[in-house]
């Protein structure tokens, strides 16, 4: 089954079935004083259990306003204008800012890059666990307390009885990360949103996470959104790979496929660039131009100032294109045994 | 007849036989720190204190940069690379040991032979925007050192529209100021003042970091091409293992403050001696197209303030045995060109 689907209600209506979470024509625009920036502008995907969809695309892209979209932290000048989510049969757009606060802890989790944005400075991280657990559920203070110890066990930190009493200034960068991560758990949330967790760490310990976060998926059938600027990480984690150019997913589908024929001549266009799919000491095939300006975007597709396949076809705006469950929103696309 | 034989052999211009033109020997550098701003301020609500201590960022290291080379400088964040990029820069003094210019000391220069050698050395940092002043025009950013050194024989106009061009910048954009320009066209604007001073050896310390995956080619590009043009020689710091094993030709891998291996690029990717740098090349993200299982090495980089004794990676190696723990594996010669320090070469 494919993440992103085409937005006819019949293959929506049959997709949602089995999917946890369901976007459907997301918008989101932030008013500026130099004008409205669609970040995300015409999002959908579906997300079954236990499965993991990388979400790959620039800095700006509208990656994370993605992320923050679902679970309602958008704050002004952002806003959800138009467009579904749907958790577990339950509309999100609609739920109210009590319900949302509800799920965050309990069914959703969020990680993000910095790990200090889920963690407080100035509480042990026994207390700030205990706190998160008894905030949705009445359980004594020892058996949280269990939960949080056996919470930091799992995402690989030494003697966590030990570690329970520490302050996070005390653990290192990684360190935090995975205690930010074993905050997100303790309530074994249905979804995890990751955004560009591991992109300020070394590749050591970025690839402790991603060992952990594999083992979790696994173990607890968690789905997780996994954020990143780096298809090279996505690639070896996620399932399922959605690539998004200014607001929009341009091209996703199961990793073997996007990775071994991208048809989207962006995809295409990244991968190629990467050092590992060029010899060495010789010129990097790359994208020419600048990354987009959302407030001055081409008409039609966004991509087609810097893209080679363009004409006169790409004034207007490409609609999705689907099949076997690769899609991708591409007049020309690349031939798929290029 | 004799005397043909005994004539000397005319080598092959390889990277090994080059000139050097930076030479360390035994350069350490130290700082005392001061705690943190999370650990003071958690001090104020009665957490535990810390005390200031020494930090060995870069621990008697031994290195040869050559004409015309890159050196490739890999490790994790905090174990000494831009400490000692900023020594090799000549931005920062060493603590102790030796830095030598062209096989002379740097203290035997005269402060004017000095000026020059510094000159010849530019640093390309990982954010263009913080090293740029914000309220000088591209024209002044690019324009100003080369005026001030005299560098510039003719137009001072035509001179920096030339740095510009080289740089992959349009001219035209001269009067801009920093704010207005991208990302990469920043980095762009920081490679065309570094080369406004005719630098022979550029220090690019995490210099593609902060750049979009798209641009990212794009200035690497850029870094070849004018290695090819004006035959520079590069120190390319880079914690991304791929981007330094396209560019590099020697790579040198640094743990704690110490080179723990040194060698050629292909020497390296084919054959890692070191443990530690054999964990490193197991981490890689590479590109795949199936799920990969990630396998972790063990263990945090510890911290720099207190050091394991022996071998520096012996708590997170796979391989320690007793003597690792209490001797420090010295940087020897274990083939052609490669230099490793672990005591599994001595067995
Ligand atoms: N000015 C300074 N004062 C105190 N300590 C410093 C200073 N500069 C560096 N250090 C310390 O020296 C060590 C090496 O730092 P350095 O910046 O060289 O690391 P790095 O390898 O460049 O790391 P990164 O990959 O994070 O850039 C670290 O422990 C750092 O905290
Ligand atoms: N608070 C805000 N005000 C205005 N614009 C915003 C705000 N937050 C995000 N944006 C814009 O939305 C776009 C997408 O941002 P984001 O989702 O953070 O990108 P990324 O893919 O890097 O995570 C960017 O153009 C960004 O400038
Ligand atoms: S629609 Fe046209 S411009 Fe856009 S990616 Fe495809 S070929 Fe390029
Ligand atoms: S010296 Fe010992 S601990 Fe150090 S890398 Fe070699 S085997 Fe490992
Ligand atoms: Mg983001
Ligand atoms: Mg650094």
């Amino acid at each position: 089954m494919t993440a992103v689907l085409e937005q006819t209600a019949g293959v929506a209506a049959s997709s949602r079935r089995g999917a946890i979470l369901s976007v459907r024509d997301l918008k989101t625009y932030f008013a500026t004083p130099a004008g409205e920036v669609k970040a995300v502008d015409g999002l959908s995907f579906d997300l079954r259990a236990g499965q993991v969809l990388g979400l790959v695309g620039e800095s700006g892209s509208g990656k994370s306003v993605t992320g923050f979209s679902i679970v309602r932290l958008i704050e002004p000048p952002g806003r959800i204008v138009g467009g579904e989510i749907s958790f577990k049969g339950q509309e999100l757009t609609g739920a109210s800012l009590e319900e949302m606060r509800r799920l965050r802890g309990r069914h959703i989790a969020m990680i993000f890059q910095d790990p200090m944005m889920t963690l407080n400075p100035v509480l042990r991280i026994d207390t700030q666990m205990i706190e998160a657990i008894q905030a949705h559920e009445r359980v004594p203070i020892a058996e949280a307390r269990a939960r949080a110890r056996d919470a930091l066990g799992k995402v690989g930190i030494p003697s966590p009885e030990e570690r329970l009493k520490a302050y996070p200034h005390q653990f290192s960068g990684g360190m935090r990360q995975r205690v930010a991560i074993a905050t997100a758990l303790l309530n074994q949330p249905d979804l995890i949103i990751a955004d560009e967790p591991t992109t300020a760490l070394d590749v050591t310990i970025q690839a402790q996470i991603l060992a952990e976060v594999q083992k979790l998926t696994r173990d607890t059938n968690t789905a997780v959104i996994w954020i990143s600027h780096d298809l090279s990480v996505v690639s070896g984690m996620a399932d399922e790979v959605a690539v998004m150019y200014a607001g929009r997913i341009v091209e996703a589908g199961p990793v073997a496929e996007v990775i071994n024929a991208p048809r989207h001549p962006y995809t295409a266009g990244l991968i190629g660039s990467l050092p590992s799919r060029n010899r060495r000491g010789e010129r990097l095939r790359q994208i020419h131009g600048m990354t987009p300006n959302l407030l001055d975007l081409p008409e039609g597709c966004a991509f087609r100032t810097r893209c080679d396949h363009a004409d006169e076809a790409c004034r207007r705006e490409p609609g999705l294109f689907a099949r076997h469950g690769h899609v991708h929103r591409c007049f020309h696309p690349c031939r798929e045994d290029a | 007849m004799v005397e043909q034989a005994l004539a000397p052999e005319v080598l092959e211009p390889t990277v090994a036989n080059r000139q050097p033109v930076i030479t360390l020997r035994g350069v350490s550098r130290t700082f005392g720190t001061p705690p943190s701003a999370l650990a003071r301020f958690a001090e104020r609500f009665g957490g535990a204190k810390s005390k200031p201590t020494i930090v060995h960022a870069v621990d008697s290291v031994d290195l040869t940069v050559r004409k015309g080379e890159v050196l490739g400088l890999v490790g994790e964040s905090g174990c000494g690379k831009s400490t000692l990029g900023r020594i090799i820069a000549g931005i920062m003094p060493p603590s102790s040991g030796e830095v030598l210019w062209r096989g002379r000391r740097l203290s035997e220069l005269s402060p004017r032979e000095r000026r020059a050698a510094k000159l010849r050395i530019q640093m390309i940092f990982q954010n263009p925007f913080a090293s740029l002043n914000p309220r000088a025009s591209v024209a002044e950013i690019v324009g100003e050192a080369p005026r001030i050194h005299h560098l510039i024989e003719g137009d001072e106009g035509a001179y920096v529209d030339e740095q510009l061009r080289r740089a992959g910048l349009d001219p035209s954009f001269k009067s801009r100021f920093p704010h207005q320009f991208s990302g990469g066209q920043r980095q762009r604007i920081g490679i065309a003042r570094a080369l406004a001073v005719q630098p022979e050896f550029l220090v690019c310390d995490e210099a593609v970091a902060a750049l979009d995956v798209s641009i990212q080619a794009q200035i690497l590009n850029l870094f070849m091409d004018l290695r090819e043009q004006l035959d520079l020689t590069y120190l390319f710091i880079s914690h991304d293992l791929g981007v330094v094993e396209h560019l590099s030709d020697r790579v040198a891998i640094m743990y704690l403050g110490r080179i723990v291996e040194e060698a050629t690029v292909e020497e390296i990717f084919s054959r890692p001696n070191h443990p530690y740098t054999q964990a490193l090349l197991e981490e890689i993200p590479r590109i795949e197209t199936q799920k990969r299982a990630y396998t972790a090495l063990k263990g945090e980089l510890p911290s720099p303030l207190a050091p394991p004794p022996g071998c520096p990676f012996h708590p997170r190696c796979p391989n320690a045995f007793d003597r690792c723990k209490m001797e420090k594996p010295a940087l020897r010669d274990v083939a052609a060109d490669h230099r490793s320090a672990c005591h599994l070469n001595d067995r």
